[in-house]
């Protein structure tokens, strides 16, 4: 992982809307007006989601 | 109009987003059946597909967006859920679905009143999805949800009511609004839970599924429409024994032989 990478910018390489998307790192949800300070380090594990059509 | 925790909707048809071919068609249908509140799933970003983004399909000035727990098989993961749908979409609006057995989807009452009882007190408006069991209803509401909702039938099963008896129960005990969920296959089963007095019902499957998924969504919007007008109107009761609907005197013919009178 490159050095300094934020949410934001992971966000961006995977072309997803960061408004569109909920991220938790380590199990804590990140809010989203901390996507833009939050910076991944090594081993950290990123779920990415978001809202599908259900019942 | 219904009112939901404060909030007063126009329609009384609440529609899942679930199993549509396509966004187009889901966006279409739910304009065609004028419902204002809408079911949504969380699942993990498919990166195969990462334009496929219900959120921009829907205009949520005009459609409240009502995030499910599916999938979630107790309260702990239910939970997690509820906190991951506050984030995504901005709101304390929560369907809770508890369904321990992937099987029959049937929801955990006991795990469904745990959660019920720990999200109230964290803000969010709970709907618990749940069996057809009056008591339940009675203990859901007593911790602060916000409505119940019972199922028809099992999830997906199109068969509609399958306990008219306990449903009745509970519309008659309830003093939050009830919305019957699941299993409601044809307009007539909404019919049929609006005339038994249900503030609401949600529909998907049978939407989405319909061969003509615009039209069978306007079909379920007159039929919720008949159902509540039916029940305000106040329905005749029911008798096991005839009663002429035209004058019986003054009928000038003879017995009839094989009649006993």
């Amino acid at each position: 992982m490159e050095n300094g990478l934020t949410l934001v910018d992971l966000l961006t390489e995977l072309n997803l809307e960061p408004g569109t998307v909920v991220a938790e790192i380590n199990t804590k949800i990140i809010e989203q007006d901390q996507y833009e300070q939050e910076v991944l380090r090594d081993g950290d594990s990123v779920e990415l989601i978001r809202f599908v059509g259900g019942g | 109009m219904l009112t939901i925790a404060s909030t007063t909707f126009k329609s009384r048809l609440f529609v899942g987003t679930g199993k549509f071919s396509s966004a187009a068609e889901m966006k279409q249908a739910i304009e065609a059946s004028e419902s204002q509140m809408v079911t949504v799933a969380l699942r993990r970003v498919d990166l195969e597909n990462p334009e496929d983004d219900i959120m921009t399909a829907l205009d949520r000035d005009k459609i409240c967006f009502l995030p499910n727990t599916s999938g979630a098989r107790d309260a702990e993961e239910a939970i997690r859920l509820a906190h991951l749908a506050r984030a995504a979409g901005n709101t304390p609006w929560l369907k809770l679905e508890v369904t321990p057995d992937p099987r029959t989807l049937l929801p955990d009452p006991v795990d469904t009143l745990k959660a019920t009882e720990q999200l109230v007190k964290e803000g969010f408006i709970v709907l618990p999805y749940m069996n057809v069991d009056p008591v339940l209803a009675l203990r859901l509401q007593d911790v602060g949800a916000a409505a119940v909702m019972p199922l028809g039938s099992p999830i997906g099963t199109n068969m509609g009511i399958s306990n008219k008896l306990q449903l009745e129960i509970i519309i008659e005990q309830a003093r939050v609004p009830v919305v019957v969920d699941a299993g409601l296959g044809a307009p007539s089963h909404a019919t049929e839970a609006m005339e038994m007095g249900a503030d609401a019902v949600l529909v998907n499957t049978a939407i989405a599924v319909a061969g003509d998924p615009i039209r069978m969504a306007k079909a379920f919007r007159d039929a919720v429409h008949a159902g509540r007008e039916a029940f305000e109107a106040g329905l005749g009761r029911q008798s096991t024994s005839a009663s002429a609907s035209s004058p019986e005197t003054n009928i000038s013919t003879p017995n009839l032989d094989f009649i006993s009178n």
